[in-house]
């Protein structure tokens, strides 16, 4: 798993789950219950699926192809034309499906991504998506205001670097690659998949070196 | 619905972004029975990933506001289950089947999910060349369809450039309300925020959507 993202913003707001969780515990238990009566549903089949999403599919997958792609110049300019084939290329990555696209931030442009109108999200290569990145608040002014942004998440950029946002608005997903920290030159590929967050492959943080 | 309150993007009023630190897969266990449900009904078929997000904007603006992600999927997914018969108000209110449930083209098994799901492609044959290529400059439509569709307010009638042809795709404001795939060609089209947020944005800063071809005409 990537490492520790928002350290500097160690705060927790459950209110809103919070007040749902009795009504919807039970609502939920009762639909599950009713589809599994009428055999549409095995709820072992349920179990496995959030097993997965629990323990396998995570942002460790896009660390792994970042980290490929800071050591392997062949591979980034492959990642770049056609993300997909490439994180595919990468046995130890669970498989990407269609329509991945990689944006590499430099020193002139830094990459947001949001999906304003619902929640996309490159789920195969980052996992579930955070609270955060399905709320309003994000969805709303990423795509005015991403400097301000950025600053929640305490990240400033110098002021003569550009900032693209992506806004998801089709079935097209992307992963963006950050810039790799100095003082990291020689470092394994292992040990440099575990600077980069998932924070980092979103554009709302940067990858530093220890 | 295309003019309600999913489409976000610009608004103000929301407050600050709030990251949690080690943020677990789900908040509660029932967030996670929610995915799986949504995972292993639409191996049925009965609808499209459009027909989904749709039913998700169908939700009145204040229900839709007021709810976490996953409690906006799963009043969707009821309405879904409602919609195609496959559940009744009645059994929802009594918490358990009263009927035999209906026969489903595919039911989705342990066995069709020992390993992590892998997306759909949308991608289809295209029925015709694309229109533009990158470089191109292009206005989006003024459209302000009741339906589904994926081009957000604020890039309505604005000027920006094709950046990428991304290939030709499912169309969601057609499969969202079963008329049908009508494969589309998909583009990267970048704006100056000038241009859709006036000369007060933040210079340098450009902003891009992925525009289906309709959604586009030459500038």
């Amino acid at each position: 798993m990537a490492a520790e993202d928002h350290s500097a913003h160690d705060h927790h707001h459950h209110d809103q789950h919070g007040s749902e969780l009795s009504e919807m515990q039970a609502r939920v238990r009762a639909l599950e219950t009713i589809l599994s009566e009428k055999g549409y549903v095995d709820p072992a089949a349920l179990d496995r699926i959030i097993e997965t999403y629990e323990t396998e599919v995570g942002p460790h997958n896009g660390a792994r192809i970042v980290a490929r792609a800071w050591v392997d110049p062949e591979f980034r300019a492959r990642l770049l034309a056609d993300g997909s084939g490439a994180a595919n290329s990468l046995g130890h990555v669970s498989p990407v499906g269609s329509h991945l696209i990689a944006v590499e931030n430099t020193p002139e442009q830094h990459n947001l991504v949001v999906c304003t109108l619902c929640s996309c999200y490159p789920w195969e290569v980052l996992g579930l998506p955070p609270v955060w990145y399905k709320s309003a608040a994000f969805r709303s002014r990423a795509v005015i205001d991403p400097r301000s942004v950025l600053a929640d998440f305490g990240v400033a950029l110098p002021a003569e670097t550009k900032i693209r946002v992506w806004d998801s608005t089709a079935e097209t997903r992307f992963l963006v690659v950050p810039m790799r920290p100095e003082g990291t030159q020689g470092w394994s590929e292992e040990r440099l998949a575990a600077l980069v967050t998932r924070d980092s492959m979103v554009g709302t943080g940067l990858v530093t070196a220890p | 619905m295309s003019n309600t309150v999913h489409d976000m993007g610009g608004m103000h009023g929301f407050g600050p972004v709030e990251p949690e630190a080690n943020e677990p897969p789900f908040h509660a266990e029932w967030e996670g029975r929610v995915l799986a449900m949504q995972r292993a009904m639409g191996a049925a078929g009965l609808w499209t990933i459009d027909g989904g997000r749709a039913s998700l904007e169908m939700l009145p603006p204040v229900e839709y506001l007021r709810s976490s992600y996953y409690r906006r999927w799963f009043l969707g997914l009821e309405r879904r289950l409602l919609a195609h018969g496959l559940v009744a108000e009645d059994e929802l209110a009594a918490g358990r089947s009263l009927r035999p449930g209906r026969a489903l083209n595919r039911r989705l098994t342990l066995a069709d999910v020992a390993k992590p799901p892998t997306r759909g492609n949308f991608a289809r044959p295209a029925a015709a060349p694309a229109r533009f290529k990158p470089g191109d400059t292009v206005r989006t439509r003024n459209i302000n369809p009741p339906t589904h569709t994926r081009l957000p307010r604020y890039a309505r009638s604005k000027t920006g450039t094709v950046e990428a042809v991304r290939g030709c795709h499912v169309f969601p404001d057609t499969a969202a309300i079963d008329a049908g795939e009508n494969p589309q060609w998909l583009y990267t089209v970048v704006f100056a925020a000038t241009e859709l947020w006036g000369e007060a944005a933040e210079p340098g800063l450009t902003v891009s959507i992925e525009a289906f071809e309709p959604y586009l005409e030459p500038a």
